[in-house]
């Protein structure tokens, strides 16, 4: 059995997902919240947005984010491909950072543009 | 630039941005947009998470991007911009104001303009602003201070953090630390709620197994050169530290998560009226303030939790901007007939705070915050003295999340009075 906090609306219905019994879920007050449970207890995926060293004169860093959710326990996994990394401008967002982040089919890309 | 204009916007985010696009699709050519900051964007450039623009782009954006999608039609429409420019003074002419500037490139400067958009946004509580005791060492920052140090200027702000308040910049620099490589021991919360966004617990503390302390404060800090510790104490139900509750945390960082408040010195300095709730301007229906041709909007008029409704906002005010300079009419004469909006002691604040019936086209909105917790349906009753006006059922509320309730012409219509009276019942 777990314990969720719904986070589909501001109600933040208080969740049971019992995994023993084909992810039932308890305490939701809509069918929303019978979604969210069951995928954040079968396979929680999070955005994980942070940032890259850029060699500008203007800009220290550039923030970057996955294009898709990658599963909640690689984030700091992921975090670990971003050091090192130094774009150089110019750098328009929606360019690839990295590529296939863990070979989940996810990219870190920039949010941001940077000018040369 | 020019020196003259039909509206000059004080503050480039995204207040000052929206309103300048929705004046410019009304009609108005002659805009000029003044930032302190080098470039436009606000605080979304420092907001690297995700999770703006549900309600407005109907997509989930970083805050960075949201930025980029509003100043990209700015460059389209033909906007003039001034970054790196502090607007020092407002002051009223015949026609219109006078805006004083001061930047390094061009000195000082007048800039006269028709009709004036306060966007300044709002900045953090202090550590002054609480009154913590303790030793005054380093290692003691706001939030937004250390999200910008480590999102923009690429400096890490601490090894083991403690988090003072669960406003949302803590909640979303208690990740961001923790992806970085910190520990964030807790986040101590004085109120026995948490004033973040539920979604914002769940993925930032909850995550990451921060645990959140309510009803606890810090009570002390303690260091030589460095924050080395913190005591954190329970408290009663009114606020005082309860003894034998003490926990010592070894931290070298307390961020400080206790609050924002609208940056109004211009809006005090040139005379406009300022609501005590809301620390922000007395606004009518089209966010117009107390002075004619000045419009407020954003972060300045009264601190938001999600920037779509900045977006929303800011349009109302761009569009009445728009329409109080082509019409050459000043809405302040023409309208006889002001309906006051008030509240009990459930309801921190609305706003408007002041209704012109003549100016609503088909329906209005109100903003609202509750005091406290409402984890039971209840109803928003809105009065002209005895005789209920609209009622509005909710399954939750919370001081947390903004509300907002909206009335039709129709209604507005119904009041004989002139006040509008909002309250919260079972």
């Amino acid at each position: 059995m777990r314990e969720l906090i719904c986070i589909v609306c501001p109600q933040g219905c208080h969740l049971t997902v019992d995994e023993d019994n084909d992810y039932e879920v308890t305490g939701n007050r809509c069918l929303r919240g019978v979604a969210y449970g069951k995928s954040e207890a079968m396979n929680p995926t999070r955005v994980v947005t942070s940032t890259v060293c850029v060699r500008s004169g203007v800009h220290a860093r550039c923030p970057v984010k996955t294009d898709h959710p990658i599963p909640k326990g690689d984030a700091f996994r992921a975090m670990e491909l971003l050091n090192g990394i130094q774009l150089i401008p110019p750098v328009q967002r929606g360019d690839i950072v990295v590529a296939n982040i863990l070979g989940h089919q996810a990219n870190f890309i920039a949010t941001r543009d940077i000018p040369e | 630039m020019r020196d003259n204009y039909q509206m000059v916007v004080i503050g480039g985010g995204p207040a000052g941005l929206g309103a300048a696009l929705s004046a410019r699709g009304d009609g108005l050519e002659r805009i000029l947009i003044v930032e302190r900051d080098v470039e436009l964007g606000g605080i979304l450039n420092q907001c690297i998470h995700n999770g703006f623009g549900l309600h407005y782009f109907k997509e989930e954006l970083t805050g960075p991007e949201y930025a980029c999608r509003l100043i990209d039609s700015l460059e389209e429409n033909g906007i003039d911009v001034a970054c790196d420019t502090m607007v020092l003074a407002i002051e009223p002419t015949e026609g219109g104001q006078r805006v004083c500037l001061m930047s390094a490139n061009e000195g000082y400067r007048f800039i006269e303009t028709q009709a004036l958009i306060l966007a300044m946004g709002c900045r953090e509580r202090t550590r002054g602003a609480i009154q913590i005791p303790g030793t005054r060492v380093a290692g003691i920052l706001t939030a937004g201070t250390a999200q910008r140090y480590v999102n923009i200027e690429g400096y890490m702000v601490g090894k083991r953090v403690i988090i003072l308040g669960s406003g949302d910049i803590g909640l979303i620099m208690a990740r961001r630390l923790t992806l970085e490589g910190a520990k964030v021991l807790a986040c101590v919360e004085i109120m026995p709620y948490s004033g973040g966004l539920s979604r914002n617990i769940v993925q930032c503390l909850n995550d990451y197994d921060i645990p959140l302390l309510l009803s606890h404060t810090i009570t002390n800090i303690e260091g030589k050169k460095r924050v080395e510790r913190v005591t954190v104490q329970q408290v009663n139900s009114s606020f005082v530290p309860i003894r034998r509750t003490e926990i010592d945390y070894e931290v070298d960082t307390v961020l400080l998560s206790v609050g924002l408040i609208p940056e109004n010195e211009l809006t005090r300095a040139a005379g406009i009226e300022i609501d005590p709730r809301t620390s922000g301007p007395v606004v009518f229906e089209n966010n117009e303030t107390s002075v004619a041709g000045v419009f407020a909007c954003g972060n300045v008029l009264h601190v938001h939790d999600l920037v779509d409704y900045v977006t929303e906002e800011s349009a109302n005010a761009g569009k009445a901007a728009a329409a109080y300079v082509i019409d050459k009419q000043s809405m302040h004469e023409s309208s006889k007939r002001t309906i006051a909006v008030v509240s009990d002691d459930s309801i921190g604040y609305t706003v408007p705070q002041k209704i012109r019936p003549t100016f609503i086209e088909k329906s209005i909105r109100i903003f609202f915050r509750v005091r406290e917790p409402h984890k039971t349906p209840k109803r928003i009753i809105l009065r002209d003295d005895d005789q209920v006006i609209a009622s509005f059922r909710r399954p939750y509320m919370a001081p947390g999340e903004m509300e907002h309730v909206t009335i039709s012409k129709d209604q507005i219509d119904q009041i004989e009075n002139n006040q509008l009276s909002i309250s919260i019942e079972a």
